[in-house]
């Protein structure tokens, strides 16, 4: 049987016997957390640091640290062979942000229908967006395929871009209508009694006060922009036109195991930015990831 | 946007032509406007949906009852397209076998170790908002060409991987070389990612009320007890959400399986994805009719599996309100 005192304070769910000091808990918890980390991060840290090794010292050992640190990888990876990473890398924030742009604009627009405006068909709509949602992309990518290229749109960013202002991103959509509806409604009442229409209610009360999912949808759409790999693959056949994951994939191709070093220099580069944005828009993110299971 | 404008006001002049009373008049063309307004907002996303979904599914069907290599125009060929993948094509059937491997390991070990970690994250701890970040880095980068080439370089002959198991005295080949083990690297870069599953755990986990901790321990109960009786089942519904989730985003998956093998799937198709396969006869061997119907089958698939998830859901998933 418990004790009245045990039952007062609860016990953790892990975590051996209420007995035991609650400080060493927390260090063993803490211990375990970092050694996690540690193990997770392992690979990535190592490719960082691998990538500031000079060429021949890359796969000679398991550590981080170089007697020769030296920053030969990026200045030669940047322009190895025929590669120009310049070029890659503001094609890849080019077509990045016009994706951002659009889908923001997309799916407001979109939510904000669906989530403050009552018309007929409706509810089936709604249902074709979460149909959408689940729906696997391959199904439509060859007649996809095949009207980009009777449109003449091959070797050109609009297959990338168009459908993101085109509101594709059913998951987006939905992420803002659950948004919109969390709003309170007397905000537009009153703005319409002051005389605002739809569209003003729109841009100035609902999207102000919808900027945490704006940012949200802003920072996936960069990821998955930037991380995309088939669309580029597909699409971008001519090297001027080639984003950072086309460019990464012929470094893969065309070099032999001596040129790893510039490898992991414009790997580390690819990955950022991503990263960085991450970072700095944290805690609005992480919240909106756990309300909506976006990843 | 400034569409949006002119046909609120067509529909205005054309029911006030109408016969009603004043306030039937108002309140109509208030509902009539609301809904040209709407539809104004929901232009794009309809044209998306018509243009780049509906219409291209439909299309896609029509495909997969054809051969078509984009040069000459689609032939008509019936079922033989489905015919062919579950009874000539070995390699289809090698893709599908890969892919489920791949997905009945990958989404349990996702699932155990986020839960196992959101449950250690779970206290009022120091630095969790530190912790939660660098979780969740590899889930934004995992599917990136950069990751997969990192991947490629250290389950490599000489990779990091061999290197520490060398420490310990193992000794193994290329990791990403052998058909034997090609796919374990591909799963274990699936589960490195299980950043985003963990923060979905972690703030169900908090929501889990403290009373029923407290009641279970006057009742009695264990760690253990505590973990199956109250924890399991009030994140049923998350776990639910999450194996769904990660279940239809596994049979999708490419980047990684395309860049360790190469774009070839190889050691001998041993990651020869499904997607990637599709992605081989599409637009490498140009069978886009072939490719169609592929698609179509992952669409069935993965529409009766998720239906098959509702259906177990009444069974297994707690809802709150009970």
């Amino acid at each position: 049987m418990t004790s009245t005192i045990r039952a007062r304070a609860p016990r953790p769910i892990f975590g051996r016997k209420q007995s035991t000091n609650p400080v060493i808990r927390a260090v063993v918890r803490h211990a375990l957390i970092v050694c996690a980390l540690a193990i997770l991060l392992y690979p990535l840290v190592w490719m960082v640091a691998a990538s500031f090794r000079p060429s021949n010292q890359i796969f000679t050992t398991l550590g981080l640290f170089s007697s020769h640190p030296t920053l030969s990888n990026y200045t030669e990876g940047w322009g190895a062979g025929r590669l120009n990473f310049s070029r890659y890398f503001f094609n890849s924030f080019l077509i990045a942000i016009l994706s951002i742009a659009g889908n923001l604009i997309s799916c407001s627009v979109t939510a904000y229908a669906f989530a403050r405006l009552n018309f007929p068909g409706k509810k089936f709509l709604f249902a074709l967006l979460l149909g959408t949602m689940f729906l696997p992309f391959q199904v439509t990518l060859v007649p996809q395929y095949i009207m980009f290229n009777y449109l003449g749109w091959i070797n050109t960013y609009l297959p990338l871009i168009v459908p993101h202002w085109l509101g594709v991103n059913a998951f987006f959509i939905f992420l803002m209508v659950q948004f919109i509806r969390s709003l309170p409604r007397e905000l537009d009442d009153s703005a319409r009694l002051d005389g605002c229409g739809n569209f003003r209610i729109f841009t100035r009360i609902i999207m102000p006060l919808a900027l945490p999912a704006v940012g949200v949808v802003a920072l996936f759409s960069f990821v998955w922009s930037w991380n995309d790999f088939l669309g580029p693959l597909l699409y971008l056949g001519r090297s001027d036109l080639w984003t950072v994951p086309l460019g990464l994939k012929a470094f893969l191709d065309s070099t032999g195991q001596n040129s790893y070093g510039g490898l992991f220099a414009m790997s580390t580069l690819s990955l950022a930015p991503i990263v960085g944005f991450f970072i700095l828009a944290q805690r609005l993110l992480l919240e909106g990831i756990a309300t909506t299971g976006l990843k | 946007m400034t569409s949006g404008t002119t046909p609120q006001q067509t529909l205005t002049k054309t029911s006030a032509g109408r016969e009603a009373t004043p306030r039937q008049l108002r309140w109509r063309s208030r509902k009539a406007r609301e809904a040209a307004a709407a539809y104004a907002f929901l232009t794009p996303w309809l044209l998306g949906m018509v243009l780049l979904t509906l219409g291209p599914m439909l299309y896609s069907l029509y495909l997969s009852f054809t051969r078509y290599d984009l040069l000459s125009d689609p032939k008509w060929v019936g079922f033989a397209n489905f015919v062919q993948m579950f009874t000539t094509d070995s390699r289809y059937l090698k893709s599908v076998g890969v892919t489920l491997v791949y997905v009945l390991v990958s989404v349990p070990l996702l699932l155990v170790v986020s839960l196992l970690l959101a449950l250690l994250l779970n206290k009022g701890m120091r630095f969790l908002t530190a912790y939660r970040v660098l979780f969740y880095v590899p889930s934004l980068i995992g599917a990136s060409v950069a990751i997969a080439a990192l991947w490629r370089m250290i389950f490599g002959a000489d990779g990091i991987i061999n290197q520490a198991l060398a420490v310990f005295g193992i000794h193994h080949s290329s990791w990403v070389g052998s058909p034997h083990d090609a796919l374990t690297t591909l799963i274990i870069l699936a589960v490195w990612a299980f950043g985003s599953m963990m923060v979905i755990f972690l703030a169900g986990v908090r929501q889990v009320p403290r009373e029923l901790y407290e009641a279970a321990s006057i009742d009695g109960a264990g760690v253990f007890r505590k973990f199956f009786s109250v924890t399991l089942p009030m994140l049923t519904p998350l776990i639910f959400f999450n194996t769904l989730m990660a279940t239809i985003g596994a049979f999708q998956a490419f980047t990684g399986a395309y860049v360790v093998s190469g774009g070839t799937g190889g050691p001998v198709d041993s990651t020869l994805f499904y997607t990637l396969y599709l992605y081989l006869q599409g637009f490498a061997e140009l069978n886009m009719g072939y490719a169609a119907a592929m698609a179509w089958v992952l669409v069935i698939v993965l529409a009766a599996v998720s239906g098959f998830f509702f259906w177990t859901a009444r069974f297994w998933v707690h809802y709150g309100d009970e």
